[in-house]
C-alpha cells in the first residue's frame, strides 16, 4: 500500500471516529458540557467566593484551566477505550486488521478520533467557562499545543486500555480508580504550594500535574512546575505510548490469536 | 498459478488446541472451492491464518504466489473475506461501512463511493444503504457483509458459512450471484454446512478433519468414494413389515416410508425391479441425506453422529 493509500485509510478512520464522535453527541459532547457549567457554579461561584484569590487570580479564572483539561483527558481517553474496545468486542475491528493499512495507520487513526472528542469537548467548555469568567490566553502556543498533546496522551492512553481491556470492567476500571484519582490530586482546583512539602513532592510524581500545569502557564502565565520539564515530560509519555500501541498491534495482543 | 497455496500449516492456541496438523492444500486461480469439516475441524482456524487474523504456529501460505509471511500488505489487498460471524458495526449505515471499507483498501472517496454504489445494488441492497446494519434482516446483514468484502475487488473470496441462518430464497439468489462472480475470474473458497450448496457450487473440495485434510480433489470425484446411497421411498400402499429384496438393505421408518441402502454396485433400475416383484408400488423416491453429507460422513467415520461431542471446540478467529 502506498503512502498516498495509507493517508485514504487514515483519513477514512479519522471520517469514520469523527461521524462517531457527533452521532452520540448527547453522550460524547453534552455531558462534559453539564459537567463544566455545574463546576462553575458550585466551585467557582458558591464556594470560590469564600476562597478568594489563587496564585493571583480569582478562585474561578484559577481553576479553569484544570477543569478544561479535566474534560480534554477523560473525553479522549474514553473516546478511544469505548470505540476501540466495542470494534474488538464486536468483532468490527475486523475491518481494519484484514485491510492493507499499517498499524500506525491504525494507531494514528484511533488517536485522532479521541484528539477528535477532546478538542470539540475542550472547545466547548471552554466556551462554557469563558460564560462565567474571562480568560486571557497568556500563551496561545503554549495553550493550543498542551491542549493537542494531552488529547492525544490520553488518546493513546484509551487505546492501549482498549487492546487490554477482555470485558466491560476492564474498561472502566482505569478511568475510575487510576486517571480520576490523578485528575483530582493533579492540581486542577489548588495550587500544590498550599500542601505540605511532602504532599508535595509525592504530588510532583503525578504526570498529570505537569499537563494541568502547563495548560494553565498557557491560559493564566502561571504554574507550580516548569513549562520545560512538563513539555520534556509529554513528549516522552506521547514517544513511549505511541510505540506501545504499534508494537502492540504488531504482536496482535489480544487482537490476533 | 495457484490462488492459494498452503504447506505444512499448523496452528497450536495457546490453551494447546491443535487446530491445524500440518496442512497441504492448493486452490487453482478462478476455482470455486468447497472447504468442509466438522465443527472444530480447523475450518475457520486456516480462513483465519489465510486472512491474517491468526498468528499461524508454522507451515507456510501463498496467495497468487506472494507470501503470507514476506508480502502481507499484497496478500491482504487479493483477499476478500465474509467471515462466519456477524461483525458489523450495527450502528453504521450500510453505505457507510462499504464505503469506509474501500477507504481501508486505500481507495479514494470518489472511487470508494462509486464501488460501494455498485456491490450494494449487485447484492440488492442500494435501496437499504441509508438504514443502520442493526435494522437489517439476517439475510440483507450477510449479504452486506459480502458486499463489504467485494468492495476492493479481491481476486479471492473466502465465505466461511456465508448462507447460515438464511432463507432458501436469498439463499439461492446468493448462489446465483456467487456463481457470476466466479464465472467472472474471481476464486472462491466457501465453508458450509449446506452440503447441497458445495455440491451445487463447487468444482474441487477439500475434506478437513482434525486439522488434516483427510480428501481433497474434485467433487465428481471424491464424489465416487460413496459407498452407498440411501433413498426413502413412499409406498402407494401402507407396507406393514420391511419387504425382503435380495442384495438390498431395507428398513421400514413407517407404513408409508421406507429406507433401502443402494450399494455403488447396484442400480436404481434392479431396486425397482425388486419393489416390482415384491408387489410394492412407489410413488415417490429422495435421498435420505445429501449425497456429500454421506460421504462427508463416511470420512470423517461419524457416521451417526449429528456433530462431534466431547471434541474441543475451535477458537474463533478474529478479535478476542
Amino acid at each position: 500500500m502506498s503512502t498516498r493509500q495509507q493517508a485514504i485509510a487514515l483519513a477514512t478512520l479519522c471520517r469514520k471516529e469523527y461521524y462517531r464522535v457527533v452521532r452520540i453527541w448527547g453522550q460524547t459532547i453534552l455531558p462534559p458540557v453539564i459537567n463544566m457549567a455545574l463546576y462553575f457554579v458550585i466551585f467557582g461561584n458558591l464556594i470560590g467566593r469564600r476562597i478568594g484569590q489563587m496564585d493571583g487570580f480569582d478562585y474561578k479564572q484559577y481553576i479553569a484551566p484544570g477543569l478544561i483539561m479535566m474534560a480534554v483527558i477523560t473525553n479522549a481517553y474514553g473516546n478511544v477505550v469505548s470505540s476501540f474496545f466495542s470494534a474488538k468486542i464486536n468483532r468490527h475491528l475486523e475491518e481494519l486488521l484484514v485491510a492493507p493499512m499499517s498499524n500506525v495507520t491504525i494507531v494514528l487513526g484511533h488517536m485522532a478520533g479521541g484528539m477528535i472528542r477532546g478538542v470539540l469537548v475542550g472547545l466547548a467548555v471552554t466556551a462554557v467557562a469563558l460564560f462565567f469568567t474571562p480568560l486571557p490566553f497568556t500563551h496561545p502556543l503554549i495553550t493550543i499545543s498542551v491542549f493537542l498533546m494531552c488529547a492525544a496522551i490520553f488518546s493513546l492512553g484509551g487505546m492501549i486500555n482498549g487492546i487490554m481491556a477482555k470485558n466491560f470492567d476492564d474498561v472502566s476500571i482505569i478511568p475510575s480508580f487510576v486517571l480520576q484519582p490523578l485528575i483530582y490530586l493533579g492540581g486542577v482546583f489548588y495550587s500544590i504550594a498550599l500542601l505540605p512539602d511532602v504532599a508535595q513532592q509525592v504530588s510532583r510524581l503525578n504526570p498529570i500535574l505537569y499537563l494541568v500545569n502547563a495548560f494553565r502557564f498557557g491560559m493564566l502565565g502561571v504554574a507550580d512546575v516548569p513549562i520545560g520539564i512538563a513539555y520534556l515530560m509529554m513528549t516522552v509519555c506521547l514517544a513511549l505510548l505511541f510505540s506501545t500501541c504499534v508494537l502492540m498491534l504488531n504482536r496482535g495482543y489480544r487482537i490476533r490469536e | 498459478m495457484h490462488a492459494l497455496s498452503v504447506h505444512q500449516l499448523t496452528k497450536v492456541y495457546a490453551n494447546g488446541v491443535r487446530a491445524l496438523d500440518g496442512i497441504d492444500l492448493t486452490v487453482e486461480t478462478g476455482d470455486f472451492f468447497a472447504l468442509l469439516g466438522p465443527n472444530g475441524a480447523g475450518k475457520t482456524s486456516l480462513i483465519g491464518i489465510v486472512t491474517s487474523l491468526v498468528t499461524k504456529t508454522s507451515g507456510r501460505v501463498t496467495v497468487f504466489g506472494r507470501d503470507l509471511d514476506r508480502d502481507l500488505n499484497a496478500v491482504k489487498n487479493a483477499i476478500g473475506v465474509v467471515p462466519q460471524e456477524l461483525n458489523l458495526n450495527l450502528w453504521d449505515k450500510a453505505q457507510n461501512i462499504v464505503v469506509n471499507q474501500a477507504g481501508f483498501y486505500g481507495l479514494a472517496r470518489d472511487r470508494a463511493r462509486q464501488r460501494a454504489e455498485m456491490c450494494l445494488k449487485q447484492l440488492q441492497l442500494w435501496d437499504k444503504r441509508n438504514e443502520t446494519a442493526r435494522s437489517l434482516s439476517g439475510g440483507m446483514k450477510r449479504r452486506l457483509m459480502i458486499a463489504r468484502a467485494l468492495v476492493h475487488e479481491p481476486r479471492l473470496l473466502i465465505l466461511d458459512e456465508p448462507t447460515a441462518g438464511v432463507d432458501i430464497e436469498i439463499r439461492r439468489s446468493m448462489w446465483e450471484f456467487l456463481r457470476e462472480l466466479n464465472a467472472a475470474g474471481t476464486t472462491i473458497i466457501l465453508t458450509t454446512h449446506y452440503l447441497e450448496e458445495a455440491e451445487n457450487l463447487c468444482r474441487n473440495v477439500a475434506i478437513i478433519d482434525h486439522g488434516r485434510v483427510i480428501e481433497q480433489g474434485p467433487m465428481t470425484r471424491v464424489l465416487t468414494k460413496l459407498q452407498e446411497e440411501v433413498f426413502l421411498l413412499t409406498p402407494r400402499e401402507p407396507v406393514p413389515v420391511a419387504p425382503r429384496l435380495p442384495g438390498f438393505e431395507v428398513r421400514l421408518n413407517g407404513p408409508q416410508e421406507l429406507e433401502v441402502a443402494l450399494p455403488r454396485s447396484r442400480t436404481v433400475n434392479e431396486l425397482f425391479a425388486a419393489l416390482s416383484a415384491a408387489g410394492i408400488q412407489i410413488l415417490s423416491l429422495r435421498n435420505r441425506s445429501n449425497r456429500l453429507e454421506e460421504l462427508f460422513l463416511t470420512l470423517t467415520e461419524r457416521k451417526g453422529e449429528a456433530s462431534s461431542p466431547g471434541r474441543q471446540p475451535e477458537p474463533k478467529a478474529g478479535s478476542r
